[in-house]
């Protein structure tokens, strides 16, 4: 009995060993991204200066230096940071260029997906259960597919090189409608029927109901629709011909070649906003995932 | 009287649910569905400016393009081995954080976190870890292996799939975190009575059960496969490595050459690709399913 317990407890802990190891990895690029945009540049040259010297000359590969990857600066500073906000109004331009793309999407998508979800959820029907399953398949296919209508559509209505090209596609994309009509489902007719015998309108079943019971849900909803298009690169490249008008995500590719001191600070005021956003919703985020779990459901 | 107004309040809060779904669907079949049509209706013709239906000729051609033929391959190989890599691996990390061990739910935050991070953020990390003579090459040399140029070798793969899995596996081990956590008690207890081994009881109750989430998994991991040439054009830019060079990249070029033909081809063949494969794993879920309910 003691002994059976004892394997036990020496399982367990070896398997607390093995995974603290691999969520350690899991951890390790953020973290290493972070140490790193303390740095002083000249720190940065040092350490990075192969890679950089092998970037700008593309094809004369001299290096004899290795490329060190450090998990603590020598000395902490914002020189970085400083240069980054207050120095190089480009990096900002940029980080605004992707608020101005994300943010409405994000807001718009989560609140047209409320409506049409609650419309697919509430008295269904043949028609409706067409149309959902038409969602279904559009949400399944890849950005190489739907690039190609959204850049006609776009060209037909000239608002191609605009960022409406990137927006409005990005509002009626059926990601979050397939997720919280899947939530909105589960919600139990007894709950509604108690609302309407009390006089409750639809409007206000909508609102009183179905919103505050997939609070979570909604949530969570908005942080997996912001992070995907705060990380867009595919319709940037397509529908934006004007570099100016690219978000930061794009823009990140091209500054390797010129500052690598600054990259990895404007790496991390690239995702203050998703990590806060996840430091605040995680629980939201997990309810929501799980959720989401089976297609048909 | 009474009746017949409470059935007629029951017609208007019919017509409300419906109107409710009309902007939505306006916005999906403007920028969607009817577009959609085009890209079938321009697959087919020789050019829009002097229409001339062709058949498929537009398909033939494509398929003839060295580059599609390329990208196809390679976007296909990846994700043949990242997909299950990710249902595999996910699977066995949520059977690991389902034991009782202290820590748990910060390990599962640690796990989750890739998810929310940019992958612009901390694509120099990656640029570094794999560069030629960046850390993974010193510590291969240093157990006196040879160095690999990953990202200009047929190795290149491996590191988009590692970055692929990175970024994934959090979400997949919630989802069969919470599908495990739904298995009846009971059943897996009267299989430890009987005394069904562990493994036994992996194979031919628990994977029963979730067989579901693996499909759900199967298609979410699919189409994220598919989004991985964000990654790809960060660490490389336009002009990658043959082994890296992703469907995506050759959409891209077409649409700068503003090759709709071509363009719209691929797209449908591409949908079809996915409509099969979607329509086949619907038809095996149904089929291994069915004794669960």
């Amino acid at each position: 009995m003691m002994t059976c317990r004892r394997k036990k407890m020496i399982v367990n802990i070896c398997i607390m060993i093995f995974a603290g190891a691999a969520a350690l990895m899991f951890l390790m690029p953020t973290v290493l991204t972070i140490a790193n945009s303390f740095m002083t540049s000249s720190e940065i040259s040092a350490n990075y200066g192969a890679m950089l010297s092998n970037m700008t000359e593309d094809n004369k590969v001299f290096i004899s230096e290795n490329v060190n990857l450090k998990f603590l600066p020598d000395s902490v500073t914002f020189s970085q940071y400083k240069s980054v906000l207050l120095k190089s109004p480009d990096y900002l331009l940029k980080f605004w260029n992707s608020v101005i793309l994300t943010v409405p999407i994000t807001l718009f998508q989560v609140l047209l997906a409320i409506l049409t979800s609650y419309g697919f959820s509430r008295y269904p029907n043949k028609f409706k259960s067409i149309i959902f399953f038409a969602y279904i398949i559009l949400m399944i296919m890849p950005y190489q597919v739907t690039l190609v209508p959204n850049f006609l559509v776009a060209d037909k209505f000239g608002i191609l090189n605009t960022r409406w090209s990137i927006i409005l596609p990005g509002i009626f994309s059926p990601f979050s409608v397939f997720l919280l009509t899947k939530v909105m489902r589960r919600i139990p007719v007894s709950y509604i029927e108690a609302a309407k015998l009390d006089g409750a309108s639809e409007l206000q079943i909508l609102s009183k109901i179905y919103v505050p019971l997939c609070k979570g849900a909604i949530v969570s909803i908005t942080m997996l629709v912001f992070i995907d298009y705060w990380n867009m690169v595919e319709q940037p490249l397509v529908l934006l011909k004007d570099a100016d008008m690219h978000p930061l995500s794009v823009f990140l590719s091209q500054i390797n070649t010129g500052d690598i001191g600054l990259a990895f600070a404007v790496g991390v005021v690239y995702m203050i906003p998703t990590i806060l956003m996840f430091l605040y919703g995680e629980d939201h985020l997990i309810e929501g995932i799980m959720f989401s779990g089976g297609i048909k459901g | 009287m009474n009746k017949k107004r409470k059935q007629c309040g029951r017609q208007g809060e019919r017509l409300f649910s419906n109107l409710c779904v009309i902007p939505s669907l306006i916005g999906v079949l403007i920028f969607f569905l009817i577009p959609f049509g085009i890209v079938i209706y321009y697959s087919m013709i020789s050019n829009p400016v002097t229409p001339q239906f062709v058949g498929l000729d537009n398909y033939v051609n494509l398929f003839k393009t060295v580059a599609f033929k390329r990208a196809a391959t390679n976007t296909a190989m990846f994700s043949l081995i990242s997909v299950p890599l990710a249902i595999i691996l996910s699977l066995w990390l949520a059977t690991l954080l389902e034991r009782n061990i202290p820590g748990k739910s910060i390990f599962r935050t640690f796990f989750l976190s890739p998810l929310m991070v940019p992958i612009a953020s901390v694509v120099l990390v990656w640029q570094v870890l794999f560069h030629n003579h960046g850390t993974i090459n010193q510590i291969i040399e240093a157990f006196g292996g040879q160095g690999i140029d990953w990202m200009k070798s047929q190795y290149g793969q491996i590191i988009i799939i590692m970055m692929f899995l990175w970024k994934n596996l959090g979400y997949n081990m919630i989802l069969f975190m919470s599908a495990l956590a739904g298995i009846p008690r009971d059943i897996i207890e009267v299989a430890e009575l009987e005394g069904a081994s562990k493994f036994y009881q992996f194979i031919h109750i628990k994977l029963r059960y979730l067989s579901p989430t693996i499909l759900f998994v199967l298609i979410l991991s699919l189409i994220n496969s598919f989004k991985i040439f964000r990654e790809v054009y960060l660490l490389t830019g336009d002009y990658p490595y043959d082994k890296m060079y992703m469907l995506q990249h050759f959409m891209n070029n077409t649409f700068n050459s503003l090759d709709y033909q071509k363009l719209s081809s691929a797209a449908i063949v591409f949908s079809l690709v996915m409509i099969v494969i979607i329509a086949v794993l619907l038809i095996v879920e149904n089929h291994f399913g069915k004794d669960v309910e």
